[in-house]
């Protein structure tokens, strides 16, 4: 048995320390170790996005990285996008467009939908497609899921983040 | 029976409330079966056969037991024998040995993955070192890997015992022929004025759920187990896994969790009854998920195929005659959806001559599971382009064809019988109305197609009980694990009959043990059967209450009328009394009030879609860019719209995959070489545009509220629309799925890009 | 007496007939007359007093579930088809 590594980070804005092999990927030390289940595996090859979180703002497919890489980030995972208790405008909007069907790939493409309104509070389109292309949904076909994007995008630039979810 | 309305005032069967397992969902909190952690849980893994077909010679585990970690490991040795025989189980039959050596290879592997032994270990990462560890000798045998090469006189035999009801005592790999006819073949294409003959062939795909299989399995001392899983059926998951462990039905619980996607690939078992016996010989709950590479290798994709279709018709497009030939990939067992297939390739139209004969064939690839429609999309592929070259040649509008030619009340099925109030010239009016057919189409290298599909739905068992709260509100208890939003919808049944607002009941889904027994969801069948169900066992639940009210009121119950969520007495001016009035007086008048209903559910209505689709061509690659799309599915009655929409385009985003990409590509050796995501090519959502729904709501007469299903028949018609598209596009007739870039390439090379009427075929 | 449709694969065991008129108010009675007339055919649908979990029957348009106890009217269409699996 390989040793563990103490690992240090910021989750879901709590200072946490985790003892990890350094063969544990970064999803399976949140799931198993943290026991954040919200990050789901769907292939472990990066090629579905259903692992996907925020890494330093930026969104990563937790599969793709190791537990141990993830000393002194800051990570955000789909535990970490309702405030309080109150739901972000994108999770409002999957449910208000009933953009799932299984869920399993909810998790995923909230952080990367998150990760595109972040950098980009008006996309088109055009834009929510290329940006969600990494995540693999089969339930939907997409059509529900993009426009509810659009329609978070919209709400969040009336509304601001605070505000909209305080709604 | 109440009498089937869709323009009944529903007050809240037709809208759009949130789903109710939604904000789990959303925040991360729902349990997956891969979620499911206990203490002292173990993880498995399991050793799958590198060859496509082996004798296996010996197994040798000493190596791996001895890696520290590692607590047991099983092989098909300690599987009970079973009888080889189909035998009903639940209300799907199966054959429990077939099904053993699939979960365990007894002393051959049959396909590339096939499940040879498992390992239990402290932790995944020493499990799956442990297996590499296993030693296997294996005589390696030449692999059969398609339906042609498996029928040939003196092809390699995969089942020595395998017999099938023409060939008497010879060995075979046709495992089932099927056969339908009718009129005089001979004699009707005699009357064509066209006839138009084509050999098509369509690539295995996967279902390609998201959430790999999972189990957890818990022995216990007292001869009990529970599994915990994802799964379409708890109550399959209960009567496979005692026919290949040799319990009592009665002795497993399997509790289902949150399921990620199945579309009848999990319906069946792999994992679960390995979790059992290796929780039995550990004494320790063990879990097992499969990697993506599993999934593909060796989970239950639906069949690849080959076909030949010939049809002919007057020149004033009337169709009158068919021949066809099918044969489909069982996989390594017996089992394919030949027959199905065979039972929807020309239903949708009304052919007076037809004789068509289906083949089920064992090749060594894995055993084939349902996926949505199960054999309708290879079947529609080839007999919905033949109806588009047909209507070509009769100088007709591929919509208008159909519409004449298409099958209304009173006309018989291909299986005989005829059909009660269908739906499916209306999806083609549907179509014809669209935005999206009466637009113009413009451009180079572009084009626009049609096709439609059918699919039979399915009734069968379900149990629900609806409980009434102290305060009023309800919950409403099913055996139907919740693949696409159905809890909402058995809420809103509920809600409907209570006079409640779909908010005030909680839907469950129920394990084995708290909730009678209800079939796998699939089959299009849980919103019909399962909302049967419920809407008898809330029925049921007023009749208890208007008894109440009578007691209260102290009159006989026919004087208690219930309406929109209130008793009312009649005759005298006492005040109605709601649901949440009487609640409180319950246990003084009886005790609480739980409704219950069981079914099996008769009154099934089939479903019809028709999709149209507008791609452009790309010459110089050969790649086919999906420009638009719109489907028409009857529905029946869509009791939540948005999820009715959602399956829709689901399955028409499944169908279009399937067309364009999706394809199990295995070497000349039969080993898979694409085992990951990137390689077995789903659409992205770059690679589909919007997709328009029209939601044609024809009600179907045996359901109490008009429900048809709606899960299946979407994915039907869009590799046939595609194919059609891509003819008008370039002029090219696609007889082979996936219409991949280089098959697409090959065929508009080969075409030269100038005469019409041209086939492309390998 | 019910007409019952006899399914291609089965007419070797009724001369090529493919529709015959049987007595009998339930699946159970009907199949056993029918073999009366034709032997060798009750194995092909029947197996311990049930349907073999290979074959469905429909009565008059409508899949039956009801198995041998199923009621037969007197002016009944019953077909014998395959049974099918589920999908989604």
């Amino acid at each position: 048995m390989s040793k563990k590594t103490l690992v240090e980070a910021t989750v879901n804005g709590e200072t946490v320390e985790f003892l990890c092999e350094p063969r544990q990927s970064l999803l399976e030390s949140l799931r198993d170790i943290l026991e954040l289940t919200g990050a789901k595996e769907g292939c472990l090859t990066g090629d579905c996005g259903a692992c996907s979180v925020m890494i330093d703002g930026r969104v990563v497919c937790s599969c793709l990285m190791f537990g141990v890489e993830a000393q002194g980030t800051n990570i955000t995972t789909v535990e970490g996008l309702a405030t309080t208790g109150t739901l972000h405008s994108l999770q409002r909007k999957f449910l208000e467009h009933a953009s799932l069907q299984c869920g399993i790939c909810t998790p995923g493409f909230l952080m990367a939908a998150k990760g595109l309104l972040d950098r980009n509070p008006e996309p088109n389109e055009a834009d929510v497609r290329y940006a969600l292309a990494g995540n693999l949904c089969r339930c939907t076909g997409y059509d529900k899921i993009v426009k509810a994007v659009l329609d978070a995008a919209a709400d969040l630039r009336t509304h601001g983040e605070g505000k909209a979810a305080a709604r | 029976m109440a009498e089937a309305t869709t323009n009944g005032k529903y007050k809240v069967i037709g809208t759009r409330p949130i789903r109710h397992d939604g904000a789990d969902k959303v925040t991360g909190r729902a349990k997956y079966g891969a979620d499911y952690t206990f203490p002292g849980m173990l993880h498995g893994k399991v050793l799958r056969s590198p060859h496509a077909h082996a004798i296996i010679k010996s197994i040798n585990f000493d190596k791996a037991l001895k890696l520290p970690g590692v607590k047991a490991i099983v092989t098909s040795k300690d599987l009970p024998s079973v009888a080889n025989k189909l035998e009903q189980a639940g209300e799907m039959a199966i054959n429990p040995h077939h099904l053993s050596m699939n979960i365990l290879a007894h002393d051959r592997v049959l396909y590339d993955g096939h499940a040879i032994a498992a390992v239990a270990a402290i932790n995944g990462h020493i499990a799956e070192e442990a297996v590499r560890l296993i030693e296997v000798e294996y005589e390696v045998l030449p692999p059969v890997m398609t339906v042609d090469v498996a029928m040939k006189p003196g092809a390699t035999i995969l089942h020595k015992d395998l017999r099938n009801q023409e060939d008497g005592d010879k060995q075979t790999n046709v495992a089932q022929h099927y056969q339908f006819k009718r009129g005089d073949v001979a004699a009707g294409f005699k009357a064509a004025d066209y006839v138009v003959e084509r050999e098509f062939k369509t690539a295995m795909v996967h279902q390609g759920y998201i959430e790999p299989h999972n189990a957890v399995g818990i022995y216990s001392s007292d001869g009990t187990a529970t599994i915990y899983c994802s799964t379409q059926g708890a109550f399959e998951v209960r009567s496979f896994s005692a026919q290949v462990l040799g319990m009592p039905v009665g002795k497993i619980r399997v509790v289902p969790a949150e399921i990620g996607g199945g579309f009848g690939g999990k319906t069946t078992v792999y994992l679960e009854p390995l979790s059992v016996l290796l929780s039995k010989k550990t004494g320790a709950p063990v879990k097992l998920v499969m990697s993506r590479a599993e999934v593909l290798r060796a989970s239950g994709p639906t069949s690849g195929s080959q076909i030949k279709v010939k049809m002919g018709a007057t020149k004033d497009g009337k169709l009158v005659a068919a021949e066809i030939w099918m044969a489909y990939e069982a996989g390594a067992f017996p089992g394919s959806p030949v027959g199905a297939g065979a039972m929807c390739i020309i239903t949708p139209y009304k052919v007076e001559n037809f004789l068509i004969d289906a083949y089920d064939v064992v090749v060594n690839r894995p055993k084939t599971a349902a996926y949505r429609a199960p054999g309708a999309t290879n079947a529609a592929f080839a007999s919905e382009t033949v109806i588009d070259e047909l209507a070509e040649k009769c100088g007709i509008d591929p919509i208008d064809f159909r519409i004449k030619n298409g099958v209304k009340e009173g006309d018989a099925q291909t299986v005989g019988p005829p059909f009660k109030r269908i739906g499916f010239i209306q999806t083609c009016e549907a179509i014809k109305n669209s935005p999206h057919y009466k637009s113009k189409l413009t451009g180079k290298n572009r084009g626009r197609g049609v096709a439609s599909g059918f699919w039979f739905n399915a009734g069968m068992n379900s149990s629900a009980t609806v409980n009434i709260h102290a305060d009023g509100t309800a919950s409403v208890v099913t055996g139907s694990p919740d693949i696409g939003g159905s809890r909402a919808s058995m809420a809103m049944i509920t809600a409907e009959v209570l006079g409640l607002s779909a908010n005030d009941v909680r839907p469950v889904t129920a394990d084995t043990d708290s909730i009678g027994h209800t079939d796998v969801t699939g089959g299009s069948r849980v919103t019909f059967a399962t909302g049967m169900a419920v809407y008898e066992a809330a029925q049921d639940a007023v009749k208890q209450m208007i008894e109440r009210a009578s007691k209260v009121w102290e009159k006989k119950p026919d004087e208690v009328e219930f309406r929109d969520g209130k008793f009312f007495a009649k005759g005298n001016g006492v005040p109605p009394m709601s649901i949440k009035d009487l609640a409180p007086r319950f246990s003084r008048t009886g005790g609480p009030i739980t409704g219950r209903a069981s079914v099996n559910g008769r009154g099934v209505g089939p479903g019809f879609a028709t999709t149209c689709v507008d791609v452009e061509v790309d010459p110089e690659t050969g790649k086919v860019q999906i420009l638009r799309c719109t489907i028409a599915q009857d529905a029946g009655k869509a009791i939540h719209p948005s999820y009715v929409e959602g399956q829709m385009q689901g399955g028409t985003a499944q169908g279009l995959g399937w067309g364009l990409n999706e394809e199990y590509f295995y070497d000349e050796k039969g080993i898979l070489r694409n085992v990951g995501l990137l390689d077995y090519r789903m659409p992205t959502c770059l690679d589909l545009p919007m997709i328009e729904t029209c939601v044609v709501e024809e009600a179907n007469p045996g359901h109490p509220l008009g429900v048809r299903g709606v899960g299946e028949v979407s994915i039907v018609p869009p590799p046939a629309a595609l194919a059609n598209a891509i003819y008008r596009a370039v002029g090219v007739r696609m007889l082979e799925t996936p219409m991949s870039p280089p098959k697409v390439l090959k065929a508009v090379l080969k075409h030269g890009g100038s005469a019409q009427h041209s086939a492309a075929a390998d | 007496m019910a007409t019952v449709i006899i399914p291609a694969l089965l007419r070797k065991f009724t001369d090529g007939i493919d529709r015959v008129d049987v007595a009998g108010g339930t699946i159970r009675e009907v199949v056993r007359n029918l073999g009366t007339r034709f032997p060798g055919i009750i194995d092909q649908l029947i197996e311990h007093d049930e349907l073999k979990p290979s074959v469905a029957v429909s009565i008059d348009g409508e899949m039956a579930t009801g198995g041998v106890l199923e009621r037969v009217g007197e002016d009944s269409e019953v077909h014998f088809i395959p049974a099918i699996g589920g999908g989604t």
